[in-house]
């Protein structure tokens, strides 16, 4: 084997070092200025120079947001859409998981074409770029009455998480040995109550995965909530923040704080779930 | 047994029934309701020239210079943002599957810009790029790299650029973590054969690296070439398709004319050509998957 030289050992470690460096400063520098703005003074925003370390920190715009005081424009907006955003998000997750596995078990122990072609118009659905439909769905949800409400967009929502929720607990569910249903089976349980009592809970790693998965999609959708929704009853904080961002005289400050509390569950969900979220990933894009 | 038998020919339908009722009534119906208005005269604006047009809606649609623009910029995006991704990508790939004790760290990190919502990354950067107050303009000023301030969002090709920018930041982590996960699939005692073989580190790269990442990269280049086709929400936040229809993507002009001018059967007749797009990349995407089953 060839000898490397302390020469090379210690220009490896520079290389790695300094791209540890930089990598980290470009992810957390917008971080931390997201963060910075949103407790500093609107006078340290606006200063020139900018001051990058702010003379008055102020959490008052939090307090703001979190007050739930109707007659503070954007921060009861703000603080409105999160509990949109959270009881739209949450209702997702579990319509998607309910029937996404279901037809998840079902396409593991079914046979034949009918299935691959039926998994494959899941797929397209999931992949359809919301304009395809986003018309029609907007006249219908008029129609209907349900334009401004929450439930207009926990119905489109659930059409196409859904059909990714099957796609990923497919896999969770196909690395379970069948053996242990049949077992269960033998012991007089009908196939459902097999599901239910064995397959379903070894099958918790994967439904914590695919539901955190399902609720980060519908807490980061926006086209259609946009387009369906406009006052504070059904507004989502995505859409709170696009609105005052689009306004002439910008509260940067309060964006940033509306921005941070947004941020907040997915983030966390994202470290704390780290592990899951990655195989999620790969398995859920890379393999079939 | 595993499979279902003769007596539960019932049980699969009941199990999929939900599934396909969702996918039907709220994806089927729809779909062929765009179709229907693609194809006929629904204006808003002019409710009483109703009536079947035909592909009139697409014929005028390709006569547009508009529409080509539209076009022409949405290919800039998806080909500057693959560019982007895929050399970035790669090498946070590589950094993030080196020994090194800041590897640990570094993984947790590149989870963050991903969990990000897209809205929340477009309203950062666009605070960023603030031509007054921004951090950018104060720390190149600092640095000593501008004399004056830029206005980055202010000026129509620049301003593509940095929403490119923006939205590379958030989605190179992902690109990485997947092509991490097939790097982590190479042998170690290939490395170990190249070494006896002194094989500089480009060679180990294309000879080695490369063709385990192949199967990743393809599938990674079409899901980002669908996602960047479709682009809306980061241009919706951060420009609004300005300045002067600078960062005008093509499923922005469809919403514009769906939903600001409400001409909707010409929003229809773009979101069909956006969506047959799609429909060629996510065919090529599942015959891809297949192939590696």
């Amino acid at each position: 084997m060839a000898v490397r030289t302390k020469a090379e050992k210690i220009l490896k470690k520079v290389v790695l070092w300094s791209g540890f460096l930089l990598v980290t400063l470009i992810i957390l520098a917008p971080f931390a200025w997201l963060f910075i703005s949103s407790v500093a003074s609107q006078a340290d925003l606006l200063a020139k120079p900018l001051k990058f370390w702010p003379e008055h920190v102020d959490f008052s715009r939090y307090a703001r947001i979190f007050s739930g005081d109707a007659g503070d424009e954007t921060a009861y907006t703000f603080y409105r859409a999160m509990f949109n955003s959270a009881r739209i998000a949450l209702t997702v997750t579990v319509i998607s998981l309910t029937a996404g596995s279901l037809a998840a078990y079902a396409f593991t122990r079914m046979q034949g074409n009918f299935k691959d072609k039926l998994l494959y118009l899941l797929i397209y659905t999931y992949m359809l770029p919301p304009i395809a439909i986003i018309i029609p769905m907007f006249l219908i949800m008029s129609k209907l009455g349900l334009l401004d409400t929450i439930y207009s967009l926990i119905i489109v929502y659930s059409s196409f998480i859904t059909p990714f929720v099957v796609w990923l607990m497919r896999g969770f569910l196909a690395t379970l040995p069948v053996e242990l249903e049949e077992a269960a089976m033998v012991d007089g349980l009908t196939r459902m109550q097999a599901f239910f009592r064995v397959i379903l809970p070894l099958a918790v790693p994967g439904l914590v995965a695919t539901g955190i998965f399902a609720f980060l999609m519908a807490w980061d959708e926006f086209m259609y909530a946009l387009i369906f929704t406009s006052s504070i009853d059904a507004k989502t904080i995505s859409v709170a923040i696009a609105e005052f961002s689009g306004k002439n005289a910008v509260d940067y400050g309060m964006i940033a704080a509306g921005g941070v509390l947004a941020a907040l569950p997915p983030v966390i969900l994202a470290l704390v779930f780290q592990k899951y979220i990655i195989s999620g990933l790969t398995s859920g894009s890379v393999k079939g | 047994m595993s499979n279902f038998n003769r007596h539960e020919k019932k049980l699969p339908v009941l199990l999929l029934l939900p599934v396909a009722l969702v996918v039907l009534g709220v994806v089927i119906y729809p779909l062929l309701y765009t179709f229907w208005l693609s194809l006929n005269n629904v204006d808003l604006t002019h409710p009483l020239d109703k009536g079947f047009v035909g592909l009139g809606n697409y014929l005028y649609l390709v006569k547009q210079d508009y529409f080509w623009g539209a076009v022409g910029r949405t290919f800039y995006f998806t080909v500057v943002s693959l560019i982007l991704e895929i050399t970035a990508g790669i090498l946070l790939a590589l950094l993030l599957n080196s020994e090194f004790a800041g590897r640990s760290i570094l993984r947790v990190l590149v989870i963050l810009p991903w969990a990000l919502p897209t809205i929340v990354n477009g309203a950062m950067w666009r605070w960023i790029f603030n031509p007054e107050y921004g951090a950018l303009n104060a720390l190149l000023l600092k640095l000593g790299l501008i004399n004056t301030y830029q206005s980055w969002l202010g000026k129509p090709f620049l301003a593509l650029n940095m929403v490119i920018l923006a939205d590379a930041w958030k989605v190179t982590p992902l690109v990485a973590i997947l092509l991490l996960a097939a790097m982590q699939a190479i042998p170690k005692d290939l490395y170990e054969a190249c070494e006896v073989d002194g094989a500089g580190k480009w060679t180990v790269f294309r000879e080695v690296i490369l063709p385990y990442l192949k199967p990743t990269l393809l599938v990674v280049i079409v899901l980002r070439t669908m996602e960047a086709f479709k682009v809306f929400d980061i241009i919706y936040i951060m420009t609004r398709g300005g300045p002067a229809n600078g960062t005008q993507v093509i499923t922005y002009y469809a919403y514009q004319e769906a939903f600001s001018f409400l001409h909707l059967s010409k929003g229809a007749a773009l979101s069909y050509l956006i969506s047959l797009i799609i429909l060629v990349l996510a065919v090529v995407y599942s015959r891809l998957l297949k192939s590696e089953l």
